[in-house]
């Protein structure tokens, strides 16, 4: 949740500097979001290959546990589907790519902005944002109703990190090697799915 | 695109064989967090310099949230689906 906030101050904040033209000409010409982002990406690999959870989850594979990953998937994109479906706006394709962010809104965003533009990329930020903090208020209702895999399909790619503590305090720490496994497969598979998408 | 994908793939192999150097695991972690903030700051300013993204701020938003809604409705029925199947039999 803090993350997210300092994110959107840093987004904010470039929301106003371009508004009220506080950058001079030469900022606004020449675009770095190209570099940054290939430094991002490796940094990101970087923090897959070193996470220390990674062995654990390495060990648990199974059939039962990669099912996990793939429901998330294939209920995202059902459920962005019938979104397609009943308006005009946003197409199948745009749709099916703001979905793949699966809560990973930082990524995303910046992924789609690059390969479709700002308006999808803003579109991605705000709804994978929104799906973190769904998840967040919204654990222990589903957790309840939904059955145990439910918050951690809910949660997408944050499940191995900012929503597991309250993933973990409501279906049970022995739920907790599935929901970090479900998170790094999508956080891998993003960059993959965006791509192939757009 | 494939740079992109190549990079972190490079990174994955890197991180996995440097993950006992906290130091260097602390400093990638950092840096990572200031790549994030950057971008979304860019990401901010070519928006704000965008005048048909502001104009229609209020409708991008609406969409943004009910596309989510239908993205975790789908996801958690799906989940439920799953949970029924193959993993609450084995609960009790």
């Amino acid at each position: 949740m803090k993350g997210s906030i300092i994110i959107l101050a840093f987004f904010a904040a470039g929301l106003f500097a371009g508004i009220y033209n506080f950058l001079p000409d030469f900022m606004l010409e020449n675009d770095y979001s190209l570099y940054a982002l290939y430094l991002l990406m490796f940094l990101v690999g970087i923090g897959i290959g070193s996470n220390k959870k990674s062995i654990d989850v390495i060990k648990a594979v199974n059939f039962k546990i990669i099912l996990v990953p793939i429901s998330v998937i294939v209920g995202t994109y059902i459920g962005v589907s019938i979104f397609s479906l009943i308006q005009n706006e946003l197409s199948f394709i745009d749709s099916i790519a703001v979905g793949s962010g699966f809560g990973y809104y930082s990524l995303s965003s910046v992924l789609i902005t690059e390969l479709s533009g700002e308006q999808l990329g803003v579109i991605a930020l705000l709804s994978n944002i929104l799906r973190e903090i769904i998840t967040l208020l919204f654990t222990p209702v589903f957790a309840k109703y939904f059955g145990k895999l439910a918050p951690i399909s809910s949660g997408g790619a944050t499940s191995m990190d900012t929503t597991l503590p309250i993933i973990t305090k409501y279906i049970g720490a022995d739920y907790a090697i599935i929901s970090v496994f479900s998170g790094i497969v999508l956080t891998i598979l993003i960059p993959f799915l965006i791509a192939f998408i757009l | 695109m494939i740079t992109v994908l190549v990079l972190m793939t490079a990174g994955i192999a890197i991180g996995w064989i440097l993950h006992h150097k906290e130091k260097f695991i602390k400093i990638s972690n950092e840096l990572t967090n200031w790549a994030i903030y950057l971008l979304l700051f860019l990401l901010g300013l070519s928006v704000g310099t965008n005048d048909k993204i502001i104009n229609n701020f209020d409708q991008i938003g609406i969409q943004a949230i009910v596309i989510t809604l239908f993205a975790v409705a789908g996801s958690v029925l799906v989940s439920w689906l799953t949970y029924i199947v193959f993993f609450k039999k084995n609960e009790r």
